[in-house]
């Protein structure tokens, strides 16, 4: 017993170096975000602010419009979420249960699209884009996730792990192939579906240079690209530039914190299925 | 689309019929997603390929140059220079980065308490935009008021310009890469070692093993296989770094030259000197990189990746 109590003791010791190191940075960044600029840049450190007032968070929005790029921002992760959850469970409903002709080569051009890395596709994107006219708008930023590859894959390994009892009963019952994947077979996927959809948030989200490209007017900027732009213009207050990045990362937090089982297991089995 | 929604009033309908209806329904269902891929990401993958070939600059019409993109890339000391920043980057970050991921993975399957919360802290990162992660690391690193020097200073060492030095710059970058992808990778390799059978652990302790000898003897074989994704997944994506850099230097720092990558250089040319041929020699040239790298990975995996089937 005490020797596996000396054990967890070390176990504990070095999670919590650890999660101290991986969390200063945040701590540090909120409370600079609080400061005045002549605390921020006080020697030797003020650690804490003089006073919590949202100043910072409020000149920066002036700045810039952070509620207009949060809303791109937030029309662009919910457009690709919505285009891929629902295609990705379409095409990978058929690659895994129906049989029709090509199927195996349709299926590799799919997957070919996982082998390349994604910047080869950046410029020729950007002239389809260019070319339709759509440059600076939503409907630039949602395009190229529209559709997702991994989506199709993952889920694919999802509806050929459903046992053909199901949807075979469904058949005999005279329902036709897009009530048995609607009616029977989605709500079994309900967990990968989730995974697909918080995959294509997060990389979504993530995603900076695609935005930065399309769209150069500022009220269609998302929250990564408009930060490009804060620190152009304002490169040397950091109490404001702090603001300006928090902003871009507490919503994404906030989801995480709501959907960590869901978050936590949809990068699990992107490993484990893909 | 999927328009037709009659019932199967006749089980006994001709196999033939029945079969043309399938089809149907799955070229229905696939379309959306094969179109997109056609169109967004093959059709781009030839036009990439097709440009590297010619000269496209601006907003002149493409002319046909055969090689020459490849020429000048074999001789352009930037290329070279930014090929080989992003494989002193991987190499600092993907032992580094897999390593402590998968200590942490091994300290988060022990059992006990908390455990969510440490992940939940590990995991912070991974889902913070890189841009503004970026800012945040710029203000850490601050040369005179950054918390790193800051906390040096009062041990009254006056630490480095980190950004600004061409030596330490890169090292600086490699750490905001680890740190934000550490999550990430511990969440696949926690799930990997939660399918190790806890036997194998019991059976060498009573062997008298120690738990040095139970990691490398027991868990690195029989994680493997979800190491060896992990791996390779890091390798890719450290080769295509690019937000962090961007944000952190511009073509005027004093330490760019030793920072720049290949996809800041293909960002470059592409979209802001508008080379667009020279651009897909850049990014293709990066592809076969990829390509090489990942078909050695595939060759050496048969020496230390165990498969139990």
């Amino acid at each position: 017993m005490k020797v596996k109590n000396k054990k967890n003791a070390a176990v504990y010791i070095a999670l919590i170096i650890m999660a101290f190191i991986m969390i200063l940075p945040f701590v540090w960044s909120v409370l600079t975000s609080f400061k005045t600029q002549a605390e921020a840049l006080r020697i030797p450190p003020q650690i804490l602010p003089s006073s919590w007032s949202f100043k910072n968070y409020k000149a920066v929005s002036e700045v810039l419009p952070f509620a207009t790029f949060f809303m791109n921002t937030f029309l662009m992760v919910v457009f690709r979420v919505l285009g891929s959850v629902f295609f990705s469970a379409l095409a990978a409903y058929a690659f895994a249960r129906l049989e029709f002709p090509f199927k195996n080569f349709l299926f590799v051009i799919v997957l070919l699209q996982m082998m390349v890395p994604g910047q080869i596709f950046i410029l020729p994107q950007y002239m389809i884009v260019s070319k339709l006219g759509w440059l600076d708008s939503i409907k630039a930023l949602v395009l190229p996730g529209i559709v997702s590859t991994f989506g199709t894959f993952l889920l694919r390994q999802f509806f050929m792990g459903i046992p053909r009892d199901l949807e075979e009963a469904s058949v005999l019952d005279g329902c036709s192939i897009w009530k048995t994947f609607w009616k029977v077979m989605l709500p079994l996927t309900k967990s990968g579906l989730v995974s697909v959809a918080i995959f294509t948030a997060l990389f979504a989200w993530k995603d900076m240079m695609w935005p930065l490209i399309v769209n150069m007017s500022i009220d269609k900027m998302t929250l990564s690209s408009g930060l490009v732009n804060l620190m152009g213009q304002y490169s040397v207050d950091y109490p404001q530039l702090m603001a300006g990045s928090l902003i871009a990362i507490v919503p994404m937090v906030i989801l995480f914190l709501l959907f960590q089982k869901q978050f936590v297991e949809g990068i699990a089995t992107s490993g484990t299925k893909g | 689309m999927v328009g037709k929604k009659k019932k199967i009033k006749n089980p006994g309908l001709t196999l033939k019929k029945r079969n043309v209806k399938t089809w149907a329904y799955a070229y229905a269902f696939v379309a959306p997603t094969v179109i997109g891929v056609a169109v967004l990401n093959l059709w781009a993958v030839i036009q990439s390929i097709y440009y590297s070939f010619h000269e496209a600059k601006g907003f002149a019409e493409l002319k046909f140059v055969g090689l020459d993109n490849y020429i000048k890339l074999a001789g352009d000391m930037e290329v070279w220079r930014s090929l080989k920043n992003v494989l002193i980057y991987a190499v600092i970050t993907v032992p580094i980065g897999v390593f402590l991921s998968l200590l942490l993975a091994t300290l988060l399957n022990v059992k006990i308490k908390g455990k969510g919360i440490f992940r939940c802290i590990y995991f912070l990162p991974v889902v913070s935009a890189p841009a503004a992660v970026a800012l945040v690391w710029k203000w850490l690193y601050n040369k005179d008021f950054g918390l790193f020097n800051q906390i040096l200073s009062v041990f009254g060492i006056t630490g480095p310009d980190w950004l600004g030095n061409p030596s330490l710059a890169m090292a600086a970058v490699a750490v905001v890469g680890i740190w934000s992808m550490l999550g990430y990778n511990m969440i696949i390799l926690l799930a990997g070692l939660q399918d190790v059978p806890r036997g194998l652990y019991e059976a060498a302790e009573i062997d008298g093993a120690g738990p040095v000898a139970k990691f490398f003897k027991i868990t690195i074989p029989m994680v493997s296989p979800t190491l060896f994704f992990v791996i390779v997944t890091t390798v890719i994506s450290s080769l295509q770094v690019f937000d962090t850099i961007y944000m952190m230097f511009k073509p005027s720092s004093p330490s760019f030259k030793s920072v720049e990558s290949i996809v800041y250089l293909f960002y470059r040319y592409t979209f802001q000197k508008y080379n667009r041929g020279y651009g897909s020699a850049i990014v293709v040239f990066l592809f076969v990189i990829i390509m090489i790298l990942t078909l050695i990975q595939n060759k050496l995996q048969k020496k230390w990746v165990h498969y139990n089937d």
